[in-house]
């Protein structure tokens, strides 16, 4: 593994490049297709406000891969991811038009540890809500 | 049926996965990664990996098969109809890559109900070809309670 990023480089408080990740219908049904989850509450309009959500929502692990794309951008080798945790606290909207839903991720280290290891948080809103909750990485620096 | 939390400790079946170049992929185009690492084989090996490297959460794809024996398990009474992902967690031993052929046992880490909320927590450990640890992946499953 060969992160570019040194452990020199950073100390706690050191800010990632933030992203923002536009989710539409489309995306859903192609994640639905990579990952085999079919779950109709992520394509279906229908289905999703039957069983209660106001429209069809992403998938929770959509969203956890488009955050973690601000830490493997940013360290440089997605190898170097050793741990990645979330909760999932509210849904991600996605209503049926070209806009989609956009989630803005941001993520900061927090602490350094062993070994040129790091952990991040990231921070994951939709329309100004917190999508994911103590969503955390670990990382191994050079 | 409630949740059957007797069955915390239950070990399903080894489900075995061979990891191909073009599934990651897919993969990276579905969640619009254009990470070089993930599609180019020189790019990857310059990075000191076997192959091309998958993204952190394409091990979802990997221990799909074995997390749905347990939530399918007619002992353990998961109503999925009324399921949400609570959390997810992936602890790492090294990155998967293509051309590994991999092995994922799934148990039942821990069921309980809180307020006729039944939760679950499902644990799947991933291996290589020679039995070394990749991944393990922990998902935590809520069937909300029924109303009223």
């Amino acid at each position: 593994m060969t992160a570019t990023v040194q452990v020199s480089d950073v100390e706690v408080g050191t800010e990632l490049p933030a992203q923002g990740f536009q989710l539409r219908r489309l995306d859903l049904v192609k994640y639905a297709g990579a990952s085999g989850d079919f779950n109709v509450i992520h394509w279906n309009e229908r289905v999703a406000t039957d069983v209660g959500l106001p429209d069809v929502i992403a998938h929770g692990m959509l969203t956890m891969a488009e955050a973690i794309r601000v830490v493997t951008d940013w360290c440089g080798d997605p190898g170097a991811v050793v741990e990645y945790s979330t909760k999932f606290t509210k849904p991600v909207l996605v209503p049926d038009d070209d806009e989609g839903a956009t989630v803005e991720v941001s993520g900061k280290v927090i602490e350094l540890l062993e070994g040129g290891r790091v952990k991040i948080e990231l921070v994951a809103l939709c329309e100004g809500v917190k999508v994911l909750g103590m969503a955390r990485a670990v990382v191994q620096l050079s | 049926m409630p949740l059957n939390v007797d069955l915390v400790g239950k070990q399903y079946p080894p489900q075995v996965y061979e990891v191909g170049r073009e599934k990651i992929r897919e993969f990276a185009d579905a969640v619009g990664d254009d990470n070089p690492a993930y599609r180019d084989v020189d790019a990857a090996r310059s990075l000191g990996h076997a192959d091309l490297v998958a993204p952190p959460t394409f091990a979802v794809v990997v221990t799909r098969g074995p997390q749905i024996s347990v939530i399918d398990d007619p002992e353990l009474g998961l109503d999925f109809s009324r399921v949400v992902h609570g959390d997810q967690k992936f602890h790492f031993s090294r990155p998967i890559v293509a051309g590994d052929v991999l092995t994922t046992t799934s148990t039942v880490n821990s069921a309980r109900t809180v307020a006729g909320n039944d939760i679950l927590n499902i644990r799947s450990d991933v291996a290589d070809s020679v039995g070394a640890p990749v991944v393990s992946v922990f998902a935590t499953l809520v069937a909300r309670a029924v109303e009223g």
